[in-house]
């Protein structure tokens, strides 16, 4: 089972790897993203709340933009009933779901990366904090969005209805984690910001369990 | 008669809670039955309780249906409680557009502004998100089974978020709306000075309302049963 849903999510490294669009388009939509920010600031001083909101603006969209080629590209290619007939539902969706967090954890580190080299206010004062809400941000929006985008894969309309359709589900990860980036730029303690870490674990256990639960109907035609 | 019975006691009663609301008087020192007391804070402001809230109330019921009867389709796959499920979802758009303009406002006298992002208005427009979500991928999709299926997921998916922006958001942000982390309240509506009277009005503007949408949602989901089954009557020859 586990050793299946890996090599599934094989199958899918190796096949970006040949092509590497997702990573291409990924890279160069943060920078466009940055760019355009950059050009609307110009000379101005960004306060430091600002930054906070604006990083995960820029994660918001950059996820849109890159998440959901999992699904599509399988029905693309005509490839899904194949991988029906192959394996488990839930095997299917480990393996998407592991390339989408790797996926997720390249792409938020470079904005990260970037954000702190470009923007003067984007000081991280509490590292621990930061790291922690990072990272459980980050699987509640790989997870998300995978489910998300398995739903956008089967209705046929793939551009425009994918942000339309995360939007309303991540938002209460949104808005958790803008408000923890801002606790982890003031240099808030864990201590102090603990019951927005408890939102946002809770937000990824009840994705998880629901997008597990859910995803047979999707993926059975 | 049963059936005409119902329709004229709802009717009566709606009147009754229109009138009463907007009428009744509030003074000082209520007597009368019909008086209703000076809430400080909010005096004349204070009557909107008795259509805002209602309309909140339904947004959220209707959206409950409409996920129990998403549920029922996934586990039956009956078309029926598919156009169930989106009736409900239609009424509750419509009770979700009502109750973000009578909370704004109300806002606006209250608070001073139509919109402030309090984290109770956040939470009214993430539901009006996901509704208007709802029907953008509903539209997307040609087959019939398709559809039901993943705007029956869709709504499941969307149905397990409600709760952080109903109850765990308002709780911990800071806000202006009843029930909010700087708020003594312990309910997330009404726990103020209201008398006896005002409760009743509220209660039967609440009971009323929850009766019409029911009325409302059996004419929706059955018109659209009956326009199926027409329709593939039709096909059929």
């Amino acid at each position: 089972m586990k050793s299946k849903s890996f090599s599934l999510f094989l199958k899918d490294y190796h096949s970006e790897l040949r092509t590497r669009y997702a990573i291409n388009s990924l890279a160069m939509f943060i920078i466009v993203a940055i760019s355009i920010i950059m050009f609307a600031v110009g000379q101005e001083k960004v306060s430091e709340s600002l930054t906070g909101g604006l990083f995960w603006v820029v994660i918001f969209f950059t996820a849109m933009s890159g998440l959901s080629r999992a699904f599509v590209s399988e029905e693309e290619r005509g490839t899904s009933l194949t991988l029906q007939l192959l394996s488990a539902p839930s095997t299917v969706f480990s393996g998407k779901l592991i390339f989408n967090i790797i996926l997720v954890f390249c792409m938020n580190t470079i904005i990260a990366l970037l954000y702190s080299a470009l923007f003067e206010t984007f000081i991280i004062r509490n590292f621990s904090l930061f790291i922690l809400s990072f990272v459980l941000g980050n699987f509640g929006l790989a997870i998300s969005s995978t489910i998300i985008a398995a739903i956008i894969a089967k209705a046929g309309a793939k551009g425009t209805l994918y942000p339309v359709l995360s939007f309303p589900i991540l938002l209460p990860l949104i808005l958790t984690s803008v408000q923890l980036t801002l606790f982890a730029l003031d240099g808030t303690s864990i201590e102090q910001a603990k019951y927005e870490l408890a939102i946002v674990v809770s937000y990824d256990v009840i994705m998880l369990t629901v997008s597990y639960l859910l995803f047979d109907f999707i993926w059975k035609d | 008669m049963f059936k005409i019975t119902w329709k004229i006691v709802l009717f009566l009663l709606i009147a009754f809670v229109s009138v009463a609301g907007i009428a009744f008087p509030i003074v000082e020192n209520p007597r009368a039955w019909y008086e209703f007391p000076l809430i400080p804070g909010l005096e004349e402001n204070a009557k909107i309780i008795f259509f805002h809230v209602p309309t909140a109330w339904l947004t959220v019921v209707a959206f409950l249906v409409s996920t129990v009867y998403s549920f029922k389709y996934l586990r039956r796959k009956n078309l029926d409680d598919d156009a169930k499920a989106y009736s409900s979802a239609q009424l509750g758009m419509v009770f979700c557009i009502l109750a973000t303009v009578t909370g704004a406002v109300w806002a606006k006298f209250a608070w001073g502004s139509f919109w402030s992002w309090d984290p109770r208005q956040t939470s009214i427009f993430a539901l009006l998100l996901i509704y208007g979500a709802l029907f953008a991928l509903r539209s997307s999709i040609e087959s019939e089974e398709k559809r039901a299926t993943l705007s029956s997921v869709y709504s499941l998916i969307a149905f397990v978020t409600v709760p952080f922006f109903i109850f765990i958001m308002p709780r911990i942000m800071k806000g202006l709306h009843p029930g909010s982390a700087d708020d003594t309240n312990a309910g997330p509506v009404v726990n103020f000075k209201m008398n006896s009277s005002m409760f009743l009005i509220f209660f039967l503007s609440l009971i009323g309302f929850t009766i019409l949408y029911f009325w409302m949602w059996r004419l929706s989901y059955k018109s659209i049963i009956y326009r199926d089954k027409l329709d593939k009557k039709l096909i059929r020859g």
